[in-house]
């Protein structure tokens, strides 16, 4: 089965992209690893598109693809705003949700 | 536009206007604040004007689509019941504003906040009484409590936070059983004859016994904390005691009436059966209201907690002639809850100008008032006489009407409530003795009696309490044709007198 | 039924008197208790005149009434305050605005050191106003208007000088003694309405006949309640004794003259309950007895000249409520025991207040002694007075209290012979207190350890008390004469028309009456001839000692009611404070407590909410496979 194999494919992207926003501490590597899940699902999408017949999946991916375009930009603005101020690109160090 | 919704709406419109004033300006504030107030209770009073009172209908109708998905409108209409409580409402306003003048310079925010607040609140007390559509009446049931949550947390005296936190989850928690039952109503109306939120439409539901009940209870509890009705009692002496006077007499003037009038409009008109199912238990819990809020009274240090437990007394014997099923105990009580706004504000208002010129509520603190401020005691005894329900005052009447109304159906529960009158003397008169009479207490030599703003303040409420108590007809004409309605349609008759039958 | 407009006068001037004197403050300090005075007479005058106009009618047509307005109309209960003046209420009319008047010019000096004088004739003013309606109201609604508002009078007039803790004390412990008996009367008009659908009294005594005798029962006790608090009655007499803190001429018109004789009225009125209710009715005669010799116990200990005449009150008070519950023709002689007692009660309380006067405001009758010949026309009108009230023939009291005596005795078997001997008693014990006030007084050596020699009072003080003791001399023979007062409340309370049997004839029972009088007498002069200690004596036998503590009334009362009251607020308070509120801080503590165990997850760090995002996102996947599957 040709097909199956993109999503095998796609939930091992996935699991190491969330693998990786868990363990590393480097907020580059973090906001990289979510790009790699959100990439997991586009293949998903485009698959399970593949699979169906129709367009929807292929639709719905383009929308990913936007949504992390702006993602990126709000988040590399904030990963770079908070760089400045605390001199340092760790997630540990940004600890504020506490309180 | 109906001119209940032009009423409804002026004071939204005061507020916004009110924003437009520079925060330094307070004075301007407070006058804008009373010249707004005036004007709408002067066109309430034109609402009274043009209501006709030989009709039962609701009247001054309007009803715009507002959510059309769930058929939901701003629906708005007055019968005699909500007229009486509106123009209760929009009488208390002006005078607690002018009454207390000064009441918002200490607090957390602005005074503009504060009368912001205050006119806000005047909206949603008007609404509130007014909506005839469920969902409506459920959006104004809760927004009320955001400015009465922000009046007590922002301006009230010690403790105010979490006096105001406990008003507001208490009542939340009331909120949400009732919207859980609204949404069992609203579901039940859309298998019967169409989804609707609509009050007379709903009234015409055939529902199962069980679930009846169910819904019943839903409401039941929610106006019985608002009320508030033993057991549900205990955020009421707590929110009286850290809200100012102006606020207090608002939460225990016209409020508490919310939970009143909601259970003759909601419980009775849209669960008659279960009504007569709960009866007995109600009127059990009322009865104990009467005694209990009477003899927490009596033990009072503090003079907001005592008119606070007196007003929980007083609200056993509304809700005990309201479901005394009588058309005496119906329009008794509905009377009553006039009144009870009228004689509570008086006393949270004196009180108020005692503690203010004192510093201090606790009762002891003060003695031989009479002497040093003869107007001030002589106002806070008239007051008190109205609140022990001296014939020839407003309390007089309506508790009597309720008293006889409940005797014809309840004997028992109308002894044992007139026992309360006994106790009433005495939790009137302990503190009278305490605060006015007696040798003047070292500390309150020098207390002022009340300057002429205070008179013009308190001069209309006196003055409403001893015509009410002669002449209680023109309200009592309002009032009668709504209850007796409410009465037939909840499948009931007056008894007939022994020699009749 | 004919109408009048002057009804309403009568209520509407003292009232609106009272306002005016009340809301004008100081600026009315100079003319105030004239205007008090003024009203007052002119009530007195449409009294008068209203009476005349009434005799001059046919004895069916006496009755007038006036509707004011539609006062409380709901459903099928609708009270008019109207107004209903008959042949009994103008009785009333009369006593209270004519001794109202006398007792309004004598305060006018009484009072005329008191800075607060004008305050002091806006209250009278109120309680002549309320007093009014009481007597005039139509139904037991509009009595019951009145009946309040005579205690509120009476609450303001006993802690006038409430400066002291103890008088406020005494106001408040009136009002609320007046409030349990209260209860009564509401609740038996809650009945009235419940049996008769009609408060009014022409409609409950129209369709009497057709109510069942458990209701009439239960009116009639609890109206019998109602008397009791408003007329000092036992059990709820306590109050009258610590009443007399009030100032003299209150004494002397409330707690003497008119308002503690609202009971007696009130019975009166209800007379075709009573009549249908003989439980209620010997229910009544039982409280009338034991309070007459109650009263009379209590009176004969007391040292303060104005506990002892409130004593002597209450108990001839008691004699009204006896003859009230003799039935039909009974009713006739409580009212003229009332009328004459109304004229020599309050013309003793004034000579007593009269030599208070003169004496610095001293009441105990031990400072007292030989003030007679200093004052020797408080001395005269007061002798009058004693004289009426001991029931010397001709004077006032001996033909009302005679009759009493004669009705009871004519009650015949044990009732007669107990009720008979129950008021003999009283006259002898009357007779025995009133010579002991008297030779305390007025004679024997003086006691009063200063040097001042007390003073006659002014003329504006001398001349009420002597109106009022020609009344005390000559009313009961002319309420007596050719049986007038009879057959002018006939319409009224309806004598039954068969006369009693007379078991002894009217002069033996006279005479019996005069002889247990005159024993009193004789012993209370062996008793206090001669040097008198101005100490009251310490080693006194139990029976004084305990009617100096009115017979333990007060101590009963607190160990009853007081005190577990006291413990029931005290209990609730902690119940309310730990049960039912601690309810509700119990949800919020809980809540409270679960927030700070689960904030320890809150971290702060990003990871780890990723890391439980992972989680629930695996558990819920877990769970939809676990579901389908």
């Amino acid at each position: 089965m040709a097909v199956a194999n993109y999503l095998y494919l796609s939930a091992i992207l996935f699991t190491i992209g969330a693998i990786g926003v868990v363990v590393r501490r480097n907020s580059i590597v973090v906001f990289m690893c979510i790009e790699l899940m959100l990439n997991a699902a586009n293949l998903a999408f485009v698959t399970f598109a593949r699979i169906n017949g129709n367009l929807e999946g292929q639709v719905v991916a383009f929308f990913t693809m936007v949504v992390a375009a702006c993602e990126v930009v709000v988040g590399l603005a904030i990963i770079v705003t908070i760089y400045r101020s605390r001199r340092s690109a760790s997630v540990d160090d940004a600890s504020l949700l506490k309180r | 536009m109906s001119l209940l919704t032009l009423v409804g709406a002026l004071p939204l419109l005061g507020a916004a206007l009110i924003y437009l004033i520079p925060n330094k300006n307070t004075e301007l504030v407070k006058k804008f604040a009373l010249l707004v107030t005036t004007l709408v209770a002067v066109a309430s009073i034109f609402l009274a004007i043009g209501f006709d009172k030989s009709v039962t209908t609701m009247q001054f109708t309007q009803s715009n689509s507002w959510i059309s998905a769930f058929n939901i409108n701003f629906a708005v209409g007055i019968d005699g019941i909500s007229l009486v409580l509106i123009l209760l409402s929009t009488i208390l306003v002006p005078i607690v504003v002018l009454a207390t003048w000064h009441e918002s310079d200490g607090g957390r925010w602005s005074v503009k906040t504060f009368y912001v607040l205050i006119l806000i609140l005047e909206t949603m007390m008007i609404g509130v009484f007014a909506a005839t559509d469920l969902f409506l009446f459920y959006v104004f049931f809760e927004a009320m409590l955001i400015p009465v949550y922000f009046l007590i947390g922002g301006y009230g005296s010690a403790n105010r936070s979490a006096a105001a936190v406990k008003f507001l989850l208490y009542s939340l928690f009331g909120g949400l059983l009732m919207l859980a039952s609204i949404i069992g109503v609203y579901v039940i109306s859309g298998n019967q004859i169409g989804a609707t939120f609509d009050l007379t439409q709903l009234a015409t539901l055939e529902i199962d016994n069980q679930t009846e009940n169910f819904l019943f209870l839903g409401f039941f509890i929610a106006f019985a904390i608002k009320a508030p009705l033993w057991p549900f009692h205990t955020w009421l002496p707590d929110a009286a005691k850290a809200a100012t006077p102006g606020t207090s007499v608002l939460l225990l003037g016209v409020l508490d009436k919310v939970g009143t009038y909601g259970m003759i409009r909601f419980c009775i008109e849209l669960f008659p059966d279960a009504s007569k199912t709960f009866t007995p238990l109600i009127i059990t819990l009322a009865v104990i209201s009467i005694i209990y809020g009477a003899f927490m009274a009596i033990g009072q240090k503090d003079i907001k907690g005592l008119i606070a437990f007196t007003s929980i007394s007083h609200f056993g014997f509304i809700t005990m002639g309201i479901f005394a099923m009588t058309t005496q105990g119906m329009s008794g009580s509905n009377l009553y809850m006039v009144n009870h706004g009228f004689s509570t504000a008086a006393l949270f208002l004196i009180a108020g100008w005692m503690m203010a010129r004192r510093n201090s509520s606790i009762i002891s603190d003060f003695g031989g008032l009479q002497r040093v401020t003869p107007v001030m005691a002589w106002s806070f005894f008239i007051a008190g006489l109205s609140g022990l329900a001296l014939p020839g005052l407003a309390s007089f009447v309506s508790e009597f009407l309720v008293l006889v109304g409940t005797y014809t159906r309840y004997p028992v529960a109308a002894i044992i409530g007139t026992l309360g009158i006994i106790l009433a003397a005495l939790y009137i008169l302990i503190p009278i003795q305490k605060t006015l009479h007696g040798p003047v207490t070292p500390g309150n030599e020098k207390m002022t009696d009340l300057n002429l703003r205070e008179k013009i303040a308190i001069a209309p409420v006196i003055a409403i309490i001893v015509v009410m108590g002669f002449y209680p007809k023109p309200v009592l004409d309002l009032i009668n044709p709504t209850s007796e309605k409410v009465v037939t349609n909840a499948g009931f008759t007056d008894p007939v007198a022994e020699v009749n039958k | 039924m004919q109408t009048s407009e002057n009804l309403l006068w009568l209520i509407a001037l003292p009232l609106f008197s009272s306002a005016i004197l009340l809301l004008a403050g100081k600026r009315a300090n100079s003319w105030g208790h004239i205007m008090g005075t003024i009203v007052s007479a002119s009530t007195f005058t449409i009294g008068i005149i209203e009476f005349f106009a009434m005799q001059s009618r046919s004895e069916e047509n006496r009755a007038v009434t006036q509707k004011i307005f539609t006062w409380i109309s709901v459903g099928s209960f609708n009270v008019d305050a109207s107004l209903l003046l008959d042949q009994l209420s103008i009785c009333f009319v009369l006593l209270i605005t004519g001794v109202g008047t006398l007792i309004h010019v004598y305060s006018i000096a009484y009072m005329s050191h008191d800075l607060d004088r004008r305050r002091f004739f806006a209250y009278l003013n109120l309680f002549i106003a309320s007093m009014l309606l009481l007597v005039l109201g139509d139904s037991y609604l509009n009595l019951y208007v009145g009946w309040e508002g005579v205690g509120l009078a009476s609450y303001l007039l006993i802690g006038f000088w409430n400066e002291k803790p103890a008088y406020a004390t005494a106001a408040k412990k009136a009002f609320v003694a007046n409030r349990v008996g209260d209860v009564g009367l509401s609740l038996a008009i809650m009945i009235s309405f419940a049996t008769f659908g009609d408060v009014s009294f022409s409609g409950m005594k129209d369709s009497v006949d057709q109510a069942s005798s458990t209701q009439l029962t239960a009116i009639g006790l609890m109206l019998l309640l109602a008397a009791c608090g408003k007329s000092a009655q036992f059990p709820l007499q306590s109050w009258l004794g610590d009443a007399m803190a009030g100032p003299t001429p209150v004494s002397a018109l409330i707690h003497a003259a008119t308002m503690v004789t609202a009971g007696v009225y009130l019975i009166t009125r209800s007379n075709f309950v009573f009549d249908a209710a003989p439980i209620a009715q010997l229910m009544v005669l039982i409280v009338g007895g034991v309070t007459l010799l109650f009263g009379a116990i209590i009176g004969m200990a007391k040292d303060d000249i104005k506990k002892a005449l409130a004593a002597s009150t209450m108990s001839q008070i008691g004699y009204m409520i006896l003859a009230t519950g003799l039935g039909p023709i009974g009713y006739a002689f409580a009212i003229m025991h009332l009328l004459t007692h109304g004229f020599f009660k309050a013309s003793m309380f004034l000579g007593a207040g009269s030599v208070m006067h003169g004496m610095k405001d001293e009441v105990n009758m031990r400072k007292y002694g030989g003030i007679g010949k200093f004052m020797p026309i408080t001395f005269l009108t007061f002798g009058l007075g004693y004289l009426a009230i001991i029931g010397v023939p001709p004077f006032a009291g001996f033909y009302s209290k005679d009759k009493i005596i004669e009705t009871a005795l004519n009650e015949g078997g044990i009732k007669g012979l107990i009720l008979g001997s129950a008021t003999l008693l009283g006259a002898m014990i009357t007779a025995f207190y009133m010579t002991r006030v008297v030779i305390l007084t007025f004679f024997g050596n003086e006691r009063w350890g200063h040097k001042d020699e007390p003073h006659e009072s002014p003329a504006l003080m001398l001349v009420p008390i002597g109106l009022l003791s020609v009344g005390s001399v000559a009313s009961g023979y002319l309420l007596y004469k050719g049986d007038w007062l009879v057959h002018w409340l006939e319409p009224v309370v309806n004598p039954l028309k068969v006369h009693h049997k007379e078991l002894l004839p009217p002069i033996v029972v006279s005479i019996m009456a005069v002889a247990v009088v005159l024993i009193g007498v004789s012993i209370a002069v062996l008793k206090y001839r001669g040097e008198q200690s101005d100490k009251a004596p310490e080693r006194v036998s139990v029976f004084t000692r305990a009617a100096r503590k009115d017979l333990f009334q007060d101590n009963f009362n607190e160990a009853t009611f007081m005190r577990p009251g006291q413990s029931v607020v005290k209990n609730l308070l902690n119940i309310d404070y730990l049960l039912i509120d601690g309810l509700v801080r119990g949800v919020g503590s809980v809540s409270l407590n679960a927030g700070n165990k689960l904030r320890v997850i809150q971290n702060g760090y990003v990871r780890s909410y990723a890391l439980l995002m992972v989680v629930g996102a695996l558990a819920l996947i877990a769970t939809i496979w676990v579901v389908t599957a």
